[in-house]
C-alpha cells in the first residue's frame, strides 16, 4: 500500500507549523522533501512515523510499514558495529546483519565499538540500521549529514536498490543522493498561515477570542 | 523484548558506574547510621529493618533518571518507539533490567549489611524475602517517574520528589514486615500486602509509563 | 445547552467574570459569620476548653485539601477524554490552592495538637497521610512548573494525577496499617455517635461552606489567569514566528 498524506497539518512545540500538505508515495518511488530551514521538515517526518499526531488531516499507509531515521542514530556507544545491528535485528526479527555491514562498508569495523567510530562511521552504522529492519518506508532526516562523497555516493546505491525492490523512501535532504527518479516536494507553499494574514475564523488557538 | 532486556544488561555492565554505584550507596548507608545514632546493638537492632528498605530505596532512586534519559538523548528511543514492539513492553523491560541490575544486587547483598546493623537473626530471611518481593515495585513505579521526567534536562530532583511520596506503601509494607518478623509477630499480613503492590503496579504502571513516554516524544 | 459550552475559553471567561463577584462575596460572609459564630459565641468544650475552637479553620482546610484534589482528578480526566484547555488549567490553578489547604490543616493542627496531645507533631496515620498529601502536591505542581509546553504538561501532570491518586489511597492505608493514632475520629460522619455537639456543629458547616466558596474563588481566579497567560503566550509564539 502506498503511503497518502492528505491536508495533513503538523505542530511543533504547539505551534502549527505546517498545513495543507498533501503527497502520495508510491512503491518503488522517493520523495525528496526541500524547504528553508525551520519550515517543519523534521517535524512532518516525525508525524509521517508516527511520533507525533497530526494537527489535522490523514497519513494513510500499511500498519508498521515506516523505518525511520532521525539526526540521532540511536547507537550504544558501548556496543560494538556487529552488536548495535544485531539488536535491532532482533526488534525487527529479522536477519540482515552482516549484509546490510557489508552494503553499507562496515564489515571492517565489525568488532568495533561505537564510540571508537568517526561521525561518517557513524552514519552510516546508523544507516544501515534501515537495512536490518526489513521495513518498505524509509522516513529519513538529513541522511547524509557528516558523510563524504564516497559515502553519500554508497547510500545513494542503497536507496536504489531499495526503492528497485520495491520500497520507497521519504527524505528531508539538501544533498543530491544521485536519485535522479526521485520527486520533489518544495514545503514553502506549505508554511503555516500567520493569523494575521489568515483573516477571522481560522485561528487555531484554543483561547482565540479571549480578550479580558 | 528478550533483546532490549539482554542489550540494556549488557550497556549496564560495559558502561561500569551504573551496576556497583547503587550497592555502593547501600553500603554507605549501613555503614554511616551506625556512626550517626551510636554503636549500642539493641538500638541499631531496633532501626535495622527500616534504615536498610530506606537505603534500598534511595539506591534505587539514584540511578532511576538513567532508565530513559541515555536513551533519549541518543535517539533510541524514538526508533524504539517506531519498532515493532509495543511500547508498553519497552517500559516493562526497562523496569525489569533497572531491577536486574540494581534491585536484584541489593536484595542479595542485604543481609550482609543486615550484619552491620545488628539485624535480630529472625529478621534475615524476611529482610531478604521482604526485598526481593518489594524492590520490583521499588523499580517499576521508578519507571513511571523516569517516564515523566524524560524529556526534563535537570529532572534528577523532580524525578525524586514525584517517585518518593509513590514509594511510601511499598516502604511501609515492606519495613514493617521485617520488623514484625523481627518482633516475633505474624507477618503474612504485611507480606501479602508488599506482594499485591509489586503484582499490581507491576501490571498497570507500564501503561500509564508508556502513555507518558509517548506524550514526552511528541 | 450542554454543559460542555462552559469549556469553551471565552464562555469560561464571562460566564466567570460574573460568578466570581457572587462567589467571593458567599465566601466573605459565610467566613465572617461562621468565625464570628464559632469564636465568641459557642461555649468552650468541657474537656478542651477554648482550643476546640480551632476546630472552624482546621476540619474545613482539611476537608478541601482533599476536595481540592479530587477536583483537579475530575478536570485531569475530563482533559483527558475530552481536551477542553479550561478543563486542564482548572487542574492547574488548584494544585497551588489545594496545597495551600494542606498546609492550613497541618498548622492549625499542630497548633491544636500542642494543648492537647502536648507535642507539636505526632506519626499518626491522619498526619501522616496530610503530609504525604503535601508530597503529592508538591510534585505535582513541580511537574507542571517544570514542563515548557502546555499540553505536554497538561498531559503528564494528568497522567501523574491518576495514578498518584491510587497511590494517595495506598498510602491512606499504608499508613492506618503502620500506626494506630492519637487522631480523634471523624467530626462529621452522620452515623457516629462521637459527631460533635450540635452547638458546635452549625457554625462548622458555615465555615464549610464558606471554604467551599473560598475555594471555588481561588480557583476561578486562578484558572482565569492561567487562560489570560496562555492566550498572552499564543500571540507571542505567533509574533516571533510572522
Amino acid at each position: 500500500m502506498d503511503l497518502t498524506v492528505t491536508d495533513l497539518a503538523c505542530a511543533r512545540g504547539g505551534v502549527t507549523v505546517l498545513e495543507r500538505v498533501n503527497f502520495r508515495l508510491a512503491a518503488g518511488a522517493a520523495l525528496i522533501l526541500r524547504g528553508p530551514n525551520g519550515i517543519g521538515k523534521t517535524t512532518l517526518l516525525r508525524t509521517v512515523a508516527g511520533l507525533q499526531p497530526a494537527v489535522a488531516g490523514d497519513v494513510s499507509m500499511a500498519p508498521e510499514s515506516v523505518a525511520y531515521a532521525a539526526h540521532a542514530d540511536g547507537l550504544k556507544a558501548t556496543l560494538t558495529v556487529a552488536e548495535n545491528l544485531a539488536f535491532w535485528a532482533a526488534i525487527y526479527g529479522t536477519d540482515e546483519v552482516s549484509r546490510a555491514m557489508e552494503r553499507m562498508n562496515l564489515a571492517a569495523l565489525a568488532d568495533r565499538q561505537a564510540q571508537n567510530l568517526s561521525a561518517g562511521q557513524k552514519r552510516r552504522l546508523g544507516l544501515a540500521r534501515l537495512l536490518v529492519t526489513g521495513r518498505p518506508l524509509w522516513v529519513l532526516d538529513e541522511p547524509t549529514v557528516s558523510l563524504d562523497v564516497a559515502s553519500v555516493a554508497l547510500f545513494g546505491t542503497v536507496v536504489r536498490e531499495h526503492l528497485a525492490s520495491g520500497g520507497s523512501a521519504l527524505m528531508a535532504t539538501h544533498i543530491d543522493l544521485g536519485l535522479a527518479e526521485a520527486e520533489v516536494l518544495d514545503l514553502t507553499p506549505c508554511r503555516a498561515r500567520s493569523p494575521a494574514s489568515a483573516g477571522p475564523g481560522t485561528d487555531d488557538d484554543p483561547f482565540a477570542g479571549v480578550t479580558a | 523484548m528478550i533483546a532490549l532486556l539482554l542489550r540494556d544488561l549488557r550497556l549496564a555492565l560495559r558502561a561500569g558506574g551504573g551496576f556497583g554505584l547503587g550497592l555502593a550507596f547501600f553500603l554507605l548507608v549501613a555503614v554511616l547510621v551506625p556512626l550517626g545514632v551510636g554503636p549500642e546493638p539493641a538500638t541499631l537492632a531496633r532501626i535495622a529493618p527500616g534504615i536498610l528498605w530506606v537505603g534500598a530505596l534511595l539506591a534505587c532512586l539514584l540511578s532511576l533518571d538513567r532508565i530513559f534519559a541515555l536513551d533519549h538523548e541518543d535517539g533510541s528511543l524514538d526508533l524504539l518507539a517506531t519498532a515493532p514492539i509495543p511500547l508498553e513492553g519497552v517500559v516493562a523491560v526497562k523496569a525489569a533490567a533497572h531491577w536486574i541490575v540494581t534491585g536484584l544486587p541489593l536484595t542479595l547483598v542485604s543481609p550482609l549489611l543486615g550484619l552491620l546493623m545488628n539485624l535480630p537473626p529472625d529478621g534475615y530471611p524476611l529482610l531478604l524475602a521482604s526485598l526481593a518481593i518489594g524492590t520490583p515495585a521499588l523499580s517499576v513505579i521508578g519507571t513511571f517517574g523516569a517516564a515523566l521526567t524524560v524529556g526534563l534536562k535537570r529532572g534528577g530532583l523532580l524525578l525524586s520528589l514525584l517517585v518518593l511520596p509513590l514509594y511510601v506503601p511499598t516502604l511501609v509494607f515492606g519495613a514493617e514486615a521485617v520488623r514484625r518478623g523481627a518482633a516475633g509477630m505474624d507477618v503474612a499480613t504485611p507480606f501479602l500486602l508488599l506482594g499485591g503492590i509489586t503484582a499490581g503496579v507491576a501490571a498497570l504502571l507500564p501503561f500509564a509509563s508508556a502513555a507518558a513516554v509517548r506524550i514526552n516524544l511528541r | 445547552m450542554s454543559i460542555w459550552e462552559y469549556a469553551n475559553p471565552k464562555k469560561f471567561m464571562e460566564t466567570s467574570s460574573i460568578a466570581l463577584p457572587w462567589a467571593a462575596a458567599g465566601a466573605l460572609l459565610c467566613l465572617l459569620v461562621g468565625l464570628v459564630w464559632g469564636f465568641f459565641f459557642t461555649p468552650d468544650d468541657y474537656k478542651q476548653g477554648s482550643t476546640v475552637k480551632i476546630i472552624y479553620l482546621h476540619v474545613p482546610s482539611a476537608l478541601m485539601a482533599i476536595n481540592a484534589w479530587l477536583m483537579m482528578l475530575v478536570a485531569s480526566l475530563i482533559w483527558l477524554v475530552r481536551r477542553h484547555h479550561v478543563s486542564a488549567l482548572a487542574a492547574k490553578a488548584a494544585g497551588p490552592v489545594g496545597l495551600t489547604f494542606t498546609l492550613v490543616a497541618l498548622v492549625t493542627g499542630a497548633v491544636w495538637g500542642q494543648p492537647m496531645w502536648g507535642t507539636w507533631w505526632a506519626w499518626d496515620p491522619r498526619l501522616t497521610s496530610f503530609l504525604i498529601l503535601a508530597l503529592f502536591y508538591l510534585g505535582y505542581i513541580a511537574l507542571w512548573q517544570a514542563i515548557e509546553n502546555p499540553d505536554t504538561a497538561a498531559d503528564l501532570t494528568s497522567v501523574l494525577c491518576i495514578v498518584g491518586s491510587v497511590f494517595a489511597v495506598l498510602s491512606r492505608y499504608a499508613v492506618n496499617f503502620w500506626n494506630q493514632g492519637l487522631h480523634q475520629g471523624a467530626s462529621l460522619s452522620l452515623d457516629k455517635e462521637e459527631n460533635v455537639a450540635d452547638v458546635f456543629y452549625f457554625p462548622l458547616l458555615v465555615c464549610i461552606g464558606g471554604f467551599v466558596l473560598l475555594f471555588l474563588t481561588l480557583v476561578l481566579l486562578r484558572t482565569r489567569t492561567e487562560i489570560r497567560v496562555r492566550r498572552v503566550q499564543a500571540l507571542l509564539a505567533r509574533e516571533r514566528m510572522a
